[in-house]
């Protein structure tokens, strides 16, 4: 089978597989069966930390560029996004109102996507092109400075509700939101595959040595890191027309963390990694929150309670046990790929 | 005239606290390479540390230097303890792993301080219990100082005297130049580097517990989270100053302490609104890292190939 058919009987599955799950989270459900609006919510919250999982992936995993501002790039895409659709969506519905009111939304939903990746892109080129020069820590934290400078510029703007948050149309729904994240891990993973993919892991191993190989370095950090930037604000996106309302206490330095803890514990520069990561950080709290209360003479504790705090000692013993995250660089898949394509030698990159 | 100086005043006295928290990551970090990402949470430990024993002991009761003296080295000596121990069961085992691994651990470590925190005290703000009688002396016309920042200036200038003698000084001060200087060398020249790190670990979380408390007499709301903003801030001014040099942590912190306090004093005459009080530290960050990145002070290293 050619790899073109492979990849649209993949493509057609997963949409119906989305649609159905999708079609679960309706009043109704998909005949009679559904979840409910906590389950759905965190279905949605796996899709949008996948997106802004791998993309960081991209910048952190595979180019070895230390950025800990990705919230920052979210919300830049979330609120230019916003903006546009609160403005313009009901004009620009109405006038796709052949498409009926489904059809309208999404070519709303699809334009302020396009709208709000090309915002976050480019404030990535802004914030890329001078501080990629520095490296390691600094790097870091100048992209954790830029990240809370947006953060506040943004808390300053009154257009877009200022402090006291900004109501957005819910334009996205899971089907949606899948679909993205679908995308943005094949675009990501193809990227990774290719001639730019092998530069980037190539700077990761040794700068120098790219460099001395030929590989413009400056060019390929600033290249991930714009891409990366462009998917933070894709899933700011996604996260600005699901959740209804936006405010800047969403997009704190603390999320930007949980970004890297995703990558981190699931395995830099691993896709799949990246993947389990985010599934995992996203539902982790949820679990420890059904932790039963315990009753030690006249006081009792609410174990429950202690989940952010099991999540941090988690997250310390992890990387005292484990460092390079559940997976390292490995795929999920690539243990059988191992087998099956032998004569294959992929140069210890997988 | 007089309202500058009275913005100058406070700056510096912000800009104190900053400088006392900014000791501890850059000592941290010339040694370790470390982001102590959890220094700006011991900050708040010693804040509260310093708020169990005024309750505790009674001193809320009546002010007495005696009391404002006994809680500060208390909570020193809490904080000493806990970086101490967090260094011993988070970081050491992780020192030998990638820069990464060791930047997470201080972030995981610092969202359990922070968590533990609200778990055992909740979120809501506690009011520090004043301890320095009240009052202020009249400076230049209208600009005043109150006893609490002038005990700021005292204590920190006092701490930081000791800090500078304590490494320029003593022996074990030599030991950690040693280390910060080469750690590997340093071990086969004898020292025992284990002890040498924890030892910077007290004294740094020591001086930042004591930023927490002075901090607390000054502005008397204290939260679980009132480490994250200074910290940062006090990081920003470390690496403003040239990481791992001292007096750039001092002049580091000054200098951002200043600048915030004069954007929200004056920014309204040029376009700035006060409300970017927070982004005013990581801007100067930004340009100073660009055009200088070794910071105010630091030398220039040269990668080795």
């Amino acid at each position: 089978m050619s790899s073109w058919v492979k990849s649209l009987i993949f493509g057609i599955i997963a949409i119906a597989v989305l649609y159905v799950v999708n079609a679960m989270m309706s009043a109704t459900g998909f005949f009679g069966v559904g979840v409910n609006d906590y389950q759905g919510r965190l279905l949605v919250f796996i899709a949008i930390n996948i997106i802004l999982a791998t993309s960081l992936n991209l910048i952190n995993g595979f180019t070895g560029q230390f950025s800990i501002g990705h919230a920052g790039f979210m919300a830049v895409g979330a609120y230019a996004s916003a903006y546009f659709t609160v403005t313009y969506g009901k004009a620009i519905e109405a006038s796709f109102s052949f498409l009926g009111e489904t059809g309208a939304g999404s070519v709303v939903l699809i334009i302020a996507i396009l709208i709000g990746a090309l915002v976050a892109a480019t404030m990535g080129l802004i914030v890329g092109i001078p501080s990629l020069r520095l490296k390691g820590d600094y790097l870091a934290i100048v992209t954790l400075g830029f990240a809370e400078i947006i953060r506040i510029v943004i808390l300053n703007i009154d257009a877009v509700g200022g402090a006291t948050g900004y109501q957005v149309p819910g334009y996205a729904n899971f089907l949606w939101i899948g679909i993205f994240a679908i995308i943005t891990v094949v675009v990501i993973h193809n990227i990774v595959k290719s001639d730019t993919g092998r530069a980037l892991i190539s700077i990761r191993e040794d700068e120098l040595a790219a460099e001395a190989m030929g590989v413009n370095t400056t060019r390929y950090k600033v290249t991930s890191f714009v891409i990366g930037s462009a998917f933070a604000g894709v899933a700011g996106v996604l996260f600005a027309h699901y959740n209804k309302f936006l405010h800047t206490n969403d997009f704190q330095f603390i999320k930007s963390f949980e970004i890297i803890i995703m990558i981190v514990i699931g395995g830099m520069g691993s896709m799949t990694g990246a993947i389990l990561g985010a599934i995992i950080v996203t539902l982790l709290p949820e679990v420890l929150r059904q932790l039963p209360d315990i009753q030690i003479g006249a006081t009792t504790f609410k174990f429950a309670d202690l989940r952010l705090v099991i999540f941090a000692l988690i997250l310390i013993v992890t990387m005292i046990v484990r460092p390079q995250g559940i997976l390292g660089t490995m795929e999920i898949g690539g243990f059988f790929k191992r087998f099956r394509r032998a004569d294959k030698d992929t140069g210890g990159l997988t | 005239m007089d309202t500058f100086v009275q913005q100058l005043i406070n700056g510096l006295t912000i800009g104190s606290i900053y400088a006392l928290i900014a000791l501890g990551y850059t000592m941290v970090y010339g040694i370790l390479r470390l982001i102590n990402f959890a220094h700006g949470d011991i900050y708040m430990v010693g804040a509260y540390a310093g708020f169990m024993l005024a309750v505790a002991l009674g001193f809320s009761s009546e002010p007495s230097a005696i009391g404002f003296g006994v809680t500060l080295i208390g909570a020193m000596a809490i904080a000493a303890a806990l970086g101490m121990a967090i260094e011993r069961f988070a970081y050491r085992p992780v020192r030998k792993f990638s820069k990464m691994t060791t930047l997470i651990t201080a972030i995981g470590m610092s969202l359990l301080i922070e968590y533990l925190f609200i778990f055992f005290f909740t979120p809501t703000p506690r009011s520090f219990p004043q301890l320095l009688p009240v009052g202020s002396i009249t400076l230049f016309g209208n600009a005043t100082i109150s006893t609490s920042q002038i005990m700021i200036f005292v204590v920190s200038l006092l701490l930081m005297g000791l800090l500078q003698w304590i490494i320029f000084k003593t022996k074990m001060g030599k030991a950690m130049r040693a280390v910060s200087f080469n750690l590997d060398s340093a071990k086969l020249m004898g020292i025992n580097t284990d002890f040498v790190i924890a030892f910077t670990f007290a004294l740094g979380s020591a001086l930042a517990a004591a930023g927490g408390v002075l901090t607390a007499q000054y502005n008397p709301k204290i939260d679980p989270l009132m480490g994250i903003m200074t910290g940062l801030k006090a990081f920003v001014a470390a690496v403003l100053g040239g990481i791992g040099n001292i007096p750039g942590a001092v002049l580091g912190g000054l200098l951002i302490g200043a600048a915030e306090t004069l954007v929200v004093g004056y920014g309204g005459h040029i376009g700035i609104p006060s409300t970017y009080r927070d982004a005013v530290a990581f801007a100067i960050l930004i340009i100073v890292l660009l055009v200088r990145p070794a910071g105010l002070l630091g030398s220039n290293v040269q990668e080795k190939v």
